[in-house]
C-alpha cells in the first residue's frame, strides 16, 4: 500500500471545511488562515504528484488506490491519475490557492476587498467545491465520478446566490444549478445503461472506469447512449447551445468563484466528457464526432463575436471563455493525437488563464465599482502590477508564441486541420477577434487617462493579490518557453484515448 | 425494517417532546401505531394484515386532531379520518374478493392460486385495483393524495412528519410484499407494472410540480413528500431484487431526511408561530446550525451528494434502468430537476434573504436538547448514508428478503 496522496488531495479540502465551520464565526482571520494553510498544503501535495509523473516519465494510470465501497454493485472508491488529469489536479491546486489569496478581504471598511460577509461560509463552501473538483480528476470509478461531480456542482448555487453580485446572482445562481443538474443527471442515467450493458456483455458487476474501457459495448448502443453521456457533461464544458448559464454564471460569482468557475468547473465538464463520453464509449464518439466539431466550431467563433460586443469586463470574459472551451471540445472532436494533445493543454492553460482574467477584474471591480469598459481608464498608473498580468493573461488567451495559450492553440488548430481544414479557417477566424477584443480592453483599461470620478479613489492591489497574479503568470510562462514540462506528459494520457479509439 | 421504525420513532419522541409531550396519551397513540406498522410490515396474512394497518391508522386519525382548541388540526385530523375510512372500506373490499376467488388469507397461497391460473387475469387486476386504493391512500399516490397537504397542514407538525415518514414506509412495506409475491405471477406482472409505472410517473410529477408553487413550508414537504413516493414506487415497478432493496433503501434515507426537515419546522413555528417560507428570510444569521440542519435536510430530498437522498435516487434509477424502463428513468431525473428548483427556492430565503430590519441577532432560535439532539442525530444519519452507504445496503438487502 502506497502513500495515499490522491486520496489526501482530495479529502484534505473537505476536512478544512469541517474544521473552518467548527471555528466561531467571529474569528475570522482564523478561519482564513485554516483555508489558506489547507489551500497551499492541497497545491504542494498536487505539485508533488504533478512532478514525480513528469519527472519518472509515467504512462497510464499512477498513484491508483482502490478501496472497496458497495462491493455487492461493484463501486469502489478508486483514485489515480493519468497523462490528462495530473495536469487537471494541479490546475486545481493553483486555483484553489489563488482564489483563497484574492478573497482573503481586509476587515477595513475603507477599503474593502475580497469577502468580508460571512467568511467563515464562504471559505467551507468554497472547499467542499474544491474537494468535489479533485474528486472527479482522480476518480477511475463511474460512481465516484458521478459523486464528486455533483458535489462540485451544487456549492456554487449558494457561492453565487450569497455572495455574488446582487442584481443577477438569484437568476444567474439558479439558471446555473438547473443547467448544470440537468446535464449531469441525463449523463447518469446513461452511466447507468453502461453499467447493465456492461453487465450482461463482461458478467461483473462494476463501475470501475478501467473495466468498462473493456467493455467493447455494441456500435447501436454506443451511438444512441454517446449523445446523452456526452452532451450531459459538455454542458458544464459551455458547450454550444447550452453555454448560456455560463456568462450570467460568470459575472454574477465573487471573484474566487468565477476563477473556479472558469478555471475548473468547465475543464470539469470538458473532462468528463472525454473520460466518460469518448473514452468509454469511442466508437459513439468517431460516429458523432462532426457534430460535436461543427457546435464547438460555432461556439469557438460566435463566443469571440459576443465577446467583441460586450462592454462589462465580465460578459467579455464570460464569453471569451465560452470561445476557448469551444476550442477544448474542438481538440477533443478531432479524435487525433495532435487535436487531443492540443485539447489537453488548453484545458490548463485556459484555466490558468482565465483565473488571473477573473482575479485582475475583481481587484479592479472592488476599488472602482464598475466593470463597465467605457467607464475604467489608467489602471496602469495605479496598479501597474495587476496590469501587468492581465497583458500576459491576454497574449495567453490570444495564442501568442512563448505563451501556454499558443502551445495549446496551435496543436488543435493542425488536428482540426487533419480533419476538416475549411472548420480550422473559419475558427481560425476567433484568434483576430480575440486579439481585436483583448486589446481593446487593455488599451481602454489600462492605458487610457483616468476618467476623473475615479482619480483619487483607486489604491493599489495588496500583497496577496500580487502573490497570485505571479503564481499564475509563472505557469503560463514557464509552459509556453518549456512546453516539455507538460506536452509530453499530455501525449502519455492521449496514447491511452487513442489505443481505446482504434482497438474498439 | 423493525428497528428502522423504532429508531425513527426513537428521535420523533425527542421531538414531540415540547409540543404535544403535555399530554400522556399522545405517546400512547403512538406507540400503539407504531405497534401497527410493525405488523404490517411482517403480517403474510390477509387479516393480520388489515388488522395492522387499522392499527397504524386509528391512532394516527386521532394524533392528527390532537390539538382540540385549534380548528385546522381538528379539520385536518377529520379529513384523514374519512379519507382514511373510505379507503381502507375499498380496500376491505378488495381484500375479501381476493379471499372469495382462492379461498385463502395467506398470501403464499394466494400466489400459487393465483399462479395456478385459478384466478383470471381480469379479475386478479380488478382486485389489484381495489387493493391499490387503500394502500395509495397510505402512501399517497396520486389519485389519492388529496388529503395529504390539508392533513399535513393541521396536524401537529412532528405529527405530520411521522405521517409522512414512517406511515409512508408502513404502506411501501406492504405494498412490496404484496406484489412481489402475491401478484408475482410472471402473466401478470408486466401489466401492473406498466398501470404502476404511469402512477409513479404522475405521483412524481404532480407532487413536484405543485409543490412549485406553495408558500407554506408544511404544504411544501406535503407535496414533495408525495413527489418522493413516486420514487420510491420507481423501485417496485423495476420489480426485481434490486428494485426491493432500492426501495428500502430509499425509504431509509428519505425517513431520516424528512423527519429532519419536520423537525426544523417543528423548531421553527414554535419560535416563529409561521410556517410560511418568507418567514424563514435570514434563518442562516439567526440560527446557523439550525440552517445548516435545514442544508443538509433538503439538498438530501434534493437528491444531490453527499447526502442519503443522492445514493437512494441512483440505486431506485439504476434498478429502472435494470428492468429496461429507460424512459421511467428519465422521468425520474427530470422530475428531481423539478425538486431541485423549489428545495433550493427554500434555501435562498433561509441563506440569503434577510429579515425585516434587519434584525436577526436580536431573534435567536433557541434550541431544546430534545430537538438539537434528534436534528444531529439525524442530520449525520443522511450524511452516513449517502457516504459509507455499504452496510445500510447490505441492511436493505437483508430487510427487502425477509419481506419475500
Amino acid at each position: 500500500m502506497t502513500f495515499p496522496i490522491l486520496s489526501l488531495i482530495v479529502f484534505i479540502p473537505m476536512v478544512a471545511a469541517v474544521i473552518m465551520l467548527l471555528i466561531p464565526a467571529e474569528r475570522r482571520n482564523e478561519t482564513r488562515a485554516v483555508a489558506l494553510a489547507a489551500a497551499t498544503f492541497d497545491l504542494l501535495l498536487a505539485a508533488w504528484v504533478y512532478v514525480q509523473y513528469l519527472v519518472n516519465e509515467m504512462t497510464g494510470y499512477q498513484f491508483v488506490e482502490t478501496y472497496r465501497w458497495l462491493p455487492q454493485l461493484g463501486i469502489s472508491l478508486k483514485f489515480g491519475v493519468d497523462g490528462m488529469s495530473a495536469p487537471l489536479v494541479l490546475l486545481t491546486g493553483i486555483v484553489m490557492f489563488t482564489g483563497v489569496l484574492i478573497s482573503w478581504g481586509v476587515d477595513d471598511n475603507h477599503h474593502p476587498a475580497g469577502i468580508q460577509d460571512r467568511p467563515r461560509e464562504f471559505f467551507a463552501f468554497l472547499f467542499i467545491l474544491a474537494s468535489g473538483v479533485f474528486g472527479v480528476f482522480a476518480s477511475l470509478d463511474l460512481f465516484m465520478l458521478f459523486f464528486f461531480y455533483e458535489i462540485a456542482v451544487f456549492p456554487m448555487y449558494l457561492l453565487i446566490a450569497i455572495w455574488g453580485w446582487v442584481k443577477t446572482r438569484e437568476y444567474a445562481a439558479m439558471k446555473l444549478t438547473l443547467y448544470l443538474f440537468v446535464g449531469s443527471v441525463i449523463s447518469l442515467v446513461g452511466a447507468l445503461a453502461m453499467y447493465w450493458a456492461a453487465y450482461q456483455s463482461t458478467g461483473v458487476l462494476s463501475f470501475d472506469m478501467l473495466l468498462l474501457e473493456k467493455a467493447n459495448f455494441p456500435l447501436n448502443f454506443q451511438v444512441a447512449w454517446f449523445l446523452p453521456v456526452f452532451f450531459g457533461f459538455a454542458v458544464l464544458g459551455g458547450i454550444f447551445p447550452f453555454h448560456n448559464w455560463s456568462p450570467d454564471g460568470h459575472v454574477a460569482a465573487p471573484t474566487a468563484v468565477s476563477m473556479f468557475h472558469a478555471g475548473v468547473l468547465m475543464k470539469l465538464g470538458a473532462f468528463a466528457a472525454l473520460r466518460v463520453g469518448i473514452m468509454l464509449l469511442p466508437e459513439g464518439a468517431k460516429y458523432w464526432s462532426w457534430l460535436v466539431m461543427l457546435l464547438a466550431g460555432i461556439a469557438v467563433v460566435y463566443g469571440a463575436f459576443i465577446a467583441f460586443q460586450q462592454t462589462d469586463m465580465k460578459y467579455m470574459i464570460g464569453f471569451s471563455s465560452v470561445s476557448h472551451m469551444g476550442l477544448v471540445m474542438l481538440g477533443l472532436s478531432t479524435l487525433n493525437k495532435t487535436g487531443l494533445t492540443g485539447a489537453g493543454v488548453q484545458m490548463f492553460s485556459h484555466g490558468v488563464m482565465t483565473a488571473l482574467f477573473f482575479a485582475v477584474t475583481g481587484m479592479i471591480y472592488d476599488r472602482s465599482h464598475t466593470r463597465q469598459i467605457p467607464e475604467l481608464g489608467g489602471m496602469n498608473k495605479i496598479m501597474p502590477f495587476a496590469s501587468v498580468g492581465f497583458i500576459i493573461g491576454g497574449l495567453v488567451s490570444m495564442g501568442m508564441p512563448g505563451f501556454s495559450g499558443f502551445i495549446a492553440e496551435f496543436p488543435i488548430f493542425m488536428g482540426v486541420w487533419h480533419v476538416n481544414s475549411l472548420l480550422a479557417i473559419v475558427a481560425s477566424i476567433s484568434i483576430v477577434l480575440t486579439a481585436a477584443y483583448i486589446l481593446r480592453n487593455i488599451r481602454d483599461v489600462f492605458f487610457r487617462p483616468m476618467p476623473d470620478n475615479l482619480e483619487g479613489h483607486i489604491t493599489d492591489v495588496t500583497v496577496l493579490d500580487k502573490i497570485a497574479i505571479v503564481t499564475l503568470c509563472t505557469f503560463m510562462i514557464g509552459i509556453g518557453l518549456f512546453p516539455s514540462v507538460m506536452v509530453p506528459m499530455v501525449q502519455t494520457g492521449v496514447e491511452n484515448i487513442l489505443r481505446l479509439l482504434g482497438g474498439a | 425494517m423493525l428497528f428502522i421504525f423504532a429508531a425513527a420513532m426513537t428521535t420523533l419522541f425527542m421531538m414531540d417532546v415540547e409540543k404535544l409531550g403535555r399530554r400522556g396519551e399522545s405517546y400512547l397513540l403512538l406507540l400503539a401505531s407504531t405497534l401497527g406498522m410493525n405488523l404490517m410490515a411482517s403480517a403474510s396474512d390477509l387479516v393480520m394484515l388489515y388488522l395492522a394497518i387499522e392499527t397504524t391508522s386509528i391512532p394516527l386519525y386521532v394524533l392528527s386532531g390532537f390539538m382540540v382548541d385549534d380548528e385546522k388540526s381538528t379539520e385536518s385530523g377529520f379529513k384523514y379520518l374519512l379519507f382514511g375510512a373510505m379507503t381502507s372500506a375499498v380496500m376491505l373490499y378488495g381484500f375479501s374478493l381476493l379471499f372469495g376467488f382462492t379461498g385463502t388469507t395467506n398470501l403464499y397461497e394466494i400466489a400459487a392460486a393465483i399462479a395456478g391460473a385459478q384466478v383470471s387475469t381480469v379479475t386478479a387486476l380488478g382486485v389489484i385495483t381495489l387493493i391499490l386504493v387503500g394502500l395509495g391512500f397510505k402512501v399517497s399516490l396520486v389519485p389519492f393524495h388529496f388529503w395529504a397537504p390539508d392533513t399535513y397542514e393541521g396536524a401537529p407538525t412532528p405529527v405530520a412528519g411521522f405521517l409522512s415518514t414512517a406511515s409512508k414506509a408502513a404502506g411501501f412495506a406492504v405494498l412490496v410484499r404484496l406484489f412481489f409475491i402475491a401478484f408475482a405471477k410472471n402473466g401478470l406482472s408486466p401489466d401492473w407494472t406498466t398501470g404502476l409505472a404511469v402512477l409513479a410517473t404522475l405521483t412524481m410529477t404532480l407532487g413536484n410540480l405543485v409543490a412549485m408553487t406553495q408558500t407554506n413550508i408544511k404544504r411544501l414537504l406535503a407535496y414533495s413528500s408525495i413527489a418522493h413516493a413516486g420514487y420510491a414506487m420507481i423501485g417496485v415497478v423495476a420489480f426485481s431484487d434490486l428494485g426491493a432493496t432500492s426501495v428500502i433503501f430509499y425509504l431509509i434515507a428519505y425517513i431520516l431526511t424528512n423527519l429532519a426537515a419536520f423537525g426544523i419546522v417543528a423548531v421553527f413555528s414554535r419560535v416563529s408561530g409561521s410556517d410560511r417560507i418568507a418567514d424563514y428570510a435570514g434563518l442562516s444569521r439567526r440560527s446557523p446550525w439550525l440552517a445548516m440542519a435545514m442544508l443538509v435536510a433538503f439538498l438530501s430530498l434534493a437528491g444531490m451528494p453527499p447526502f442519503g437522498g443522492f445514493v437512494a435516487k441512483v440505486f431506485v434509477f439504476a434498478a429502472a434502468v435494470k428492468a429496461d424502463m429507460i424512459w421511467l428513468a428519465f422521468v425520474g431525473v427530470i422530475n428531481s430537476i423539478l425538486g431541485v428548483y423549489y428545495y433550493l427556492t427554500v434555501l435562498k430565503v433561509v441563506y440569503l434573504y434577510r429579515m425585516e430590519g434587519e434584525a436577526e441577532e436580536s431573534h435567536p432560535i433557541p434550541l431544546t436538547r430534545p430537538y438539537g439532539i434528534a436534528l444531529v442525530v439525524l442530520s449525520l444519519g443522511v450524511l452516513l448514508i449517502g457516504t459509507l452507504f455499504a452496510p445500510w445496503f447490505g441492511a436493505s438487502g437483508a430487510a427487502a428478503l425477509n419481506l419475500f
